[in-house]
């Protein structure tokens, strides 16, 4: 196989090493760890982390890329790779991704949704639901076995999640005791009642959630569609999981791609005042009074043509929708930097004549490393905030945007194409009400999870809550 | 007072200059005058002449931005950006890519988006207010903190959702009000019932979250304190001294969207069927007519402008210490 390294695969590992190395930066200030610790004692905040880092692990999977090598008649491998961009999570789900069958199909089903037209062996027509190709495959009659084997597999799945959670709990607890020196059941009882100073509890009660959601789903899922099918019969659970990456990209590489902006001219505007902060507010209520989806609509249009007018650009389809959503991704960052900059611009009006500033004018420092060592430090908060606070946003958009026709590529599978696609089918009889239902959901806990977190950030970090805090600590003390 | 606001109209032009220069030369960069007529004319009937009288006709057949043939003023004003968008500032809109008139087509969509957008506004306003009221007084209870559960999840819930689950449950499973559609008259009320609720429902969560954080806000400062030592009741405290007072932030946000109100809104129109401007706008959105976008940019613009001259003016009305100069 051939590794396909797309842009926006590209732009992910830099932010995943960015923030490893924010990491690592945190470690070494006391101030910034102790903002980070406020996360984690906010028991909102642990089992949002905890939600977002699995997401974030489906996410990072799709984000490898390769082509896989062309095999000949005889299955052997052959000179050449395919045209087709398949990830690490393809090949991890790829008897979800293989198993398609013709048309709609409901959840843990094992017939198809319409009705076809049958020839029986004598000879003669009937009109049935044929039985799925996959869903349900292993049974001889479905009818009797359905349900024993659903329930069969769903207690087997439960029982493998409780033993996996267990045995993390465990480890938990074993390796809390030797860091803090006590006996296991001691551990165990400070985790459980929440005497720890991270919310150790919360992020325990939501991996044993997950893992009681994720057990079953994979044992079902070694049988049925567990989310049913859509309308050319792709799985529906492996589309869901697919359109993460989506999200996640839109949400985070939007803001990378602002930052750079947002933060230069925000600093430099409240900080070198006169002509060049009339320049950049002039500039950005400029693009602040265009409406944004009207902003958004004009260069996604061109982009469009853009790319349809030089297929010679790209080698591959993936990558040419590739290119659509990291074009989507700036046009998104440059609509929605404005926001950030005026904040920034006024935090840096009032740091500008703080003492600790006047005294690196005095000293004759030059006004760029002023703005850099001095003043870009003391807004990351603000940035922070302000990024955490954006991405849920993004999510959302991105389902408007791809409704309105001026999202992702058609061909990118992400929750606003699924909804797109599915939304007609509520008019059907009966309702096909699945893949909707699906892409919804997960959409909703990735985005709640996102705001839960967002507010644990903004509580720790923002210094306005911080007066709040300490006079808080002062009256509650005997 | 009329000196500050002729001030800040002026101040207005140069940044509508600036929309019209980037909308056009976002437009332009790609798709230029030969690639919109072929696209126009068909692949069949694409002729170099063809395309130079389609030119001609809608005026494309000039230099986009500086024309070096012309004497004086006119290398300015003799280019496609010039004659394109001077029209737009006494708004006159041209025609659209199938020949009909903009301006008329505004005017008469702007009924319909006023219709569903003036009554969600009123009433979102009304209902987040007095939301965020009421968990206040309830404050550090169980009812204030189950109130922000339903706020954050309610917000967390895609827009998509509200507006295809409720024409779903409303018109197709209970049959109460029509899918879609749009009539005149009274009888709009039928259609426009649903998708104001479903507006307002879909502004709950943001909106009363951030309403109830000014409210305590307020609450916890000095004048509250007076109040209640002077020993007046809890909700007399609240609606005469914190409900004033806080109007303040809250007009900031509220104020600058009222005149975008005309704008109408993309979702809720489109889904609903309402011929407003909103699913105008995407019409032409989906048809690539740039005319159409053009101009609803540069109307856009204009109402934000005035909504953010209107937020300073109500400034004064509500708090006696701001002065404008």
């Amino acid at each position: 196989m051939m590794p396909v390294v797309l842009w926006t695969d590209a732009l992910v590992f830099l932010l995943l090493a960015a923030a490893v190395g924010a990491g690592f930066q945190v470690r070494r200030r006391a101030y910034l760890l102790a903002s980070w610790r406020r996360v984690g004692e906010s028991r909102a905040g642990m089992a949002a982390l905890l939600v977002l880092l699995a997401f974030a692990a489906i996410g990072l999977l799709d984000s490898l890329h390769y082509r896989p090598r062309l095999a000949d008649a005889n299955g052997r491998p052959a000179n050449g790779y395919s045209t087709e961009v398949r990830s690490a999570l393809d090949a991890l789900l790829r008897p979800l991704r293989n198993a398609a069958e013709k048309t709609y199909s409901a959840p843990l089903a094992t017939h198809l949704y319409a009705r076809e037209t049958v020839e029986q062996p004598d000879g003669t027509q009937v009109r049935l639901f044929p039985r799925l190709k996959h869903g349900g495959a292993h049974l001889r009659d479905a009818d009797a076995e359905w349900g024993g084997d659903v329930t069969w597999r769903v207690l087997r799945g439960l029982l493998i999640a409780v033993l996996a959670g267990l045995t993390f709990a465990f480890a938990a607890v074993h390796v809390a005791a030797r860091r803090w020196g006590v006996r296991r059941a001691q551990a165990w009882r400070n985790i459980r009642r929440g005497e720890t100073r991270l919310a150790w509890n919360a992020a325990l009660l939501t991996a044993g959630l997950l893992l009681l959601v994720a057990g079953p789903a994979v044992s079902l899922a070694g049988g049925y569609h567990v989310l049913g099918t859509d309308k050319v019969g792709q799985d529906v659970l492996y589309l869901t999981l697919k359109s993460i990456r989506t999200g996640l990209v839109i949400g985070t590489l939007t803001t990378l791609a602002m930052l750079p902006f947002a933060l230069a001219l925000g600093i430099a505007a409240g900080y070198l005042g006169g002509w060049v902060d009339d320049v950049i507010q002039y500039i950005y209520t400029t693009l602040n009074s265009i409406p944004g989806v009207l902003l958004i609509a004009a260069a996604v249009l061109m982009v469009q043509v853009a790319i349809d007018t030089r297929p010679d650009w790209f080698a591959t389809a993936a990558q040419r929708a590739d290119a659509r959503l990291l074009a989507l991704c700036l046009i998104l960052g440059v609509t929605s930097w404005t926001g950030l900059c005026r904040l920034l611009r006024a935090e840096t009006l009032k740091l500008r004549e703080l003492e600790y500033v006047q005294a690196a004018q005095a000293f004759g420092a030059p006004a760029a490393r002023i703005m850099g060592r001095h003043i870009l430090p003391n807004v990351m908060h603000i940035v922070l905030i302000a990024v955490v606070m954006d991405f849920s946003g993004l999510v959302l958009a991105e389902a408007v945007l791809s409704y309105i026709g001026i999202g992702v590529d058609p061909s990118t599978i992400s929750f606003g194409t699924m909804i797109n696609t599915a939304r007609l089918e509520l008019a059907r009889e009966p309702v096909v009400w699945w893949s909707l239902v699906a892409a919804f959901t997960f959409m909703f806990v990735l985005v709640l999870a996102a705001n839960l977190f967002a507010d644990a950030v903004r509580d720790a970090f923002d210094p306005r809550l911080a007066g709040r805090r300490n006079a808080a600590a002062v009256r509650e003390r005997p | 007072m009329l000196a500050y606001v002729i001030r800040r109209l002026l101040h207005a032009i140069p940044i509508l200059v600036g929309v019209n220069l980037l909308t056009f030369t976002l437009f332009f960069v790609v798709n230029t005058p030969d690639d919109m007529a072929r696209m126009q004319l068909g692949v069949k009937r694409v002729t170099p002449e063809a395309i130079e009288k389609w030119k001609a006709e809608r005026g494309y057949d000039k230099p986009l931005l500086f024309n070096g043939n012309a004497e004086g003023a006119a290398r300015l004003t003799r280019t496609i950006f010039f004659e394109k968008s001077a029209k737009l500032f006494v708004f006159d809109f041209g025609r659209a890519d199938d020949g009909r008139d903009i301006g008329h087509e505004i005017r008469t969509r702007m009924g319909p988006s006023l219709a569903i957008a003036l009554p969600t506004f009123l009433l979102g306003l009304f209902v987040t207010v007095s939301f965020a009221l009421l968990l206040a007084f309830f404050r550090a209870t169980y009812l204030d903190f189950w109130g922000v559960v339903l706020c954050v999840a309610m917000m967390s819930i895609s827009s998509l959702f509200y507006i295809i689950g409720g024409q779903y449950l409303v018109s197709k499973v209970w049959h109460l009000v029509p899918i879609s559609g749009y009539a005149g008259g009274l009888d709009a009320a039928r259609f426009l019932l649903l998708p104001v609720l479903i507006s307002v429902v879909a502004g709950i969560g943001s909106s009363t979250r951030w309403y109830r954080t000014i409210f305590l806000e307020e609450i916890g400062k000095d004048y509250v304190r007076t109040a209640r030592a002077k020993g007046l009741a809890e909700a007399a405290v609240l609606f005469r001294h914190v409900l004033r007072n806080a109007m303040i932030p809250i007009l900031t946000g509220v104020v600058v969207v009222i005149p975008l109100l005309f704008m109408g809104s993309l979702l809720v129109e489109s889904f609903f069927g309402i011929p407003g401007l909103g699913s105008y706008t995407i019409d032409a959105i989906n048809a690539q007519d740039f005319a159409v976008v053009r101009a609803m940019v540069f109307i856009g613009s204009v109402l934000y402008i005035v909504g953010l001259l209107l937020t300073d003016l109500s400034y004064t009305l509500v708090d006696p210490r701001v002065r404008l100069q």
